[in-house]
């Protein structure tokens, strides 16, 4: 794989923090929220880190499990079956995403925040979305151009470092934008149906992996 | 269907929400009391602007006598926007209808054209019963997650009530809300603080004791809802119960602070057995528990014994049977509704436990009969009851008739059938608009009144 194409694959995973990040149901309007209820910018920035992380560990789980069965299976099918997951995620959440059960609410500590974070992450399928990127990233770093145990792991773990960082990145920025400057009031127009977006989103990563 | 923006009537915060435009529409429920015609919910043109203004403009009956349309309200509102199960790309679009006798839910389209509604669904009373164990639907309120609706009756018609969900868009319901109810078994109304992670429910009583009209033997031995629940909102567990005490019967109508950081609400008390007074009650925090306080007591107006109906000739007095109160969007004015005295009065409540007296006017009523600029014969029957506040603040609506059973105990010669709206003054004030008086059609009486687009008993509130 050409480098200019890795270079594409880093980007993309950026791209999807960035996105993810943007999202209001991944938790950037949660911090909002706990700030203005509980009347402290301190707990706008407070609340941003279990949301990061709650999302950081859903994500991880679900891409070092793609890599471990890939270490068993042969990447064409490991592509495959993933694509096919991602295909019948995004079937889900068009028909259900909207279903949310209130378990986390308005009094909740950082500890539920995290929680709530690792819940949505896993229900809007955001792992999955990055199975495209960093498996062939971990493809293109292996001599063989094949999965190993070793050279995946830390491409992985960098992969989801620079997820992380956009997702902070842009849940930080938006959250403390409409906390300080824009107001509440931008939600009424400004909230755009991300939903389908991310229904959007899954289809094309899970088409991608059935390509490749 | 998804939409690409958030509804439009749909607003973050209850302060937004009050510089929302005024409403053009009114539905209210109307129900026929010899329960041999369909009840209907009727359009109501409230658009000063307008030809037709004061007038009924639709008329959606249902497909079934003898429900008894009572409170009904929308699939979906501003708690969509709420960050912990965010969904804005619903519509605001259907009306949620339940028949409080049948046990049946109607749901109606108001789009495309909101003037005529039509039935999209009917969901029968069987389907509820199997699928949440509950009858007798009441209050509907759309929430985070669901559209919650509190049933007075089990699938036997026995105690205990309690509530259940429904899906926003399928209306499917979903089950039952309660995990754990400790002691609770009576229902009637609930509401929540969204800030709080927490719901709350009153009481009324088993279907037998009132689906006849009320039964003296149980009320003056106490044996109606006297008492509040709290609950965990997320684990759906009982958390408080607060017993006002043998005195009070009837506690109704839930009111809680549309700013998510206020922890409190207000709640009306029909009848105190001891001197017939009515009477508000704040709820508030203390500590880590919910207290109440009574801060209103509405005394009962000494009367001719020759002008009362048989229930009340022995007490020679009226009782004010405050039996519906609404709160504005602001959480400043509190509305209290005296059925059988015949007043509507105003409150500052801005401190909520010293509440101040800003308004009064007096239109029907048991023995004051009072009349309306706008009504052609003087006597009025029948007394304010169902009340609803436009988001701004400005307007608010309100009928007369209480229940098909209980109207003839307290109204022995019938009721006829009005609905008026009184104009607010920003900084307190109440008076009738002489141009909007609605003379409702005989052989129907009109119950909850549900404004286009919203009002201040629809829609809850996640940020301040």
């Amino acid at each position: 794989m050409a480098i200019s194409s890795t270079l594409w694959l880093w980007f993309a995973v950026a791209a999807l923090g960035f996105f993810h990040g943007v999202n209001p149901a991944m938790g950037w309007l949660f911090a909002v929220a706990l700030g203005l209820n509980r009347r402290s910018e301190r707990v706008v920035w407070l609340s941003l880190a279990p949301i990061v992380l709650g999302h950081a560990v859903a994500v991880a789980l679900v891409v070092l499990a793609a890599l471990a069965v890939g270490l068993i299976v042969d990447p064409g099918p490991l592509q495959s079956i993933a694509g096919l997951i991602l295909l019948a995620w995004a079937a889900w959440h068009a028909v259900y995403g909207r279903r949310h059960k209130v378990r986390i609410g308005m009094q909740t500590g950082y500890v539920g925040l995290g929680v709530w974070s690792f819940l949505m992450a896993n229900a809007h399928g955001a792992g999955l979305m990055l199975i495209p990127a960093v498996i062939p990233l971990c493809i293109a770093a292996a001599p063989a151009h094949q999965l190993t145990a070793r050279g995946s792991t830390s491409i992985a773990l960098a992969a989801l470092g620079l997820h992380t960082a956009a997702m902070l990145g842009a849940s930080a920025m938006i959250s403390i934008a409409v906390y300080k400057w824009v107001g509440l009031a931008f939600l009424r127009r400004g909230w755009i149906n991300l939903d389908l977006l991310w229904t959007g989103a899954l289809i094309a990563c899970g088409i991608i992996l059935l390509a490749l | 269907m998804a939409t690409w923006q958030p509804d439009p009537s749909f607003y973050p915060s209850p302060r937004l929400a009050a510089k929302a435009p005024p409403e053009t529409l009114a539905y209210v429920a109307a129900f026929d009391p010899q329960r041999t015609t369909p009840d209907a919910i009727a359009v109501v043109d409230v658009d000063p602007h307008s030809s037709s203004y004061s007038r009924i403009v639709g008329m959606v009956p249902a497909t079934h006598p003898g429900d008894e349309f009572h409170h009904f309200g929308w699939n979906a509102c501003s708690s969509c926007l709420c960050p912990n199960a965010p969904h804005p790309h619903v519509e605001r679009r259907y009306l949620v209808v339940p028949g409080l006798r049948s046990s049946r839910i109607y749901v109606l389209d108001t789009k495309p054209d909101p003037r005529k509604p039509s039935i999209v669904k009917v969901v029968e009373p069987q389907e509820i019963a199997e699928k949440t164990g509950y009858t007798r639907p009441h209050t509907v309120h759309c929430g985070p997650g669901g559209i919650y609706i509190a049933a007075l009756g089990n699938k036997d018609g026995k105690a205990p009530g309690g509530v259940f969900v429904m899906d926003q868009e399928t209306f499917e319901p979903l089950g039952r809300w309660e995990v754990d109810r400790g002691p609770q078994q009576l229902g009637y109304d609930v509401w929540w603080h969204l800030g709080y992670d927490t719901l709350v429910t009153s009481e009324w009583g088993t279907p037998d004791t009132f689906e006849n009209g009320l039964v003296p033997e149980i009320l003056l031995g106490s044996k109606y809802g006297r008492r509040l629940h709290f609950w965990d909102f997320t684990k759906r567990r009982h958390l408080q119960e607060i017993d006002f005490g043998e005195e009070h019967q009837l506690v109704f109508e839930l009111r809680p602070a549309h700013d998510p950081t206020k922890a409190h609400g207000f709640v009306n008390c029909v009848i105190s057995l001891k001197d017939l007074s009515s009477s508000i009650w704040t709820w508030y925090r203390a500590g880590d528990q919910w207290a109440v306080k009574k801060i209103i007591s509405i005394p009962a107006e000494p009367a001719d014994p020759d002008l009362l109906p048989p229930v009340l000739k022995g007490f020679k007095a009226v009782p004010p049977l405050v039996t519906d109160i609404d709160l504005s969007m602001d959480d400043r004015f509190l509305y209290v509704a005296c059925w059988g005295t015949g007043d509507l009065q105003q409150y500052d409540v801005s401190d909520p436990l010293n509440p101040k007296l800003t308004g009064k006017v007096r239109i029907g009523g048991i023995v004051a009969r009072a009349g309306h600029p706008g009504a052609e014969n003087g006597k009025l029957n029948g007394g304010p009851q169902m009340v609803e506040v436009s988001r701004d603040g400005r307007r608010v609506y309100f009928t007369n008739s209480l229940y098909g059973a209980i109207d003839p105990q307290f109204y022995p010669e019938g009721i006829d059938g009005w609905m008026v709206k009184l104009d607010a003054r920003p900084e307190g004030g109440i008076g009738f608009d002489p141009k909007f008086f609605v003379d409702w059609p005989k052989g129907q009486r009109p119950h909850q009144v549900r404004l286009q687009n919203g009002d201040c008993s629809s829609d809850s509130y996640c940020y301040p």
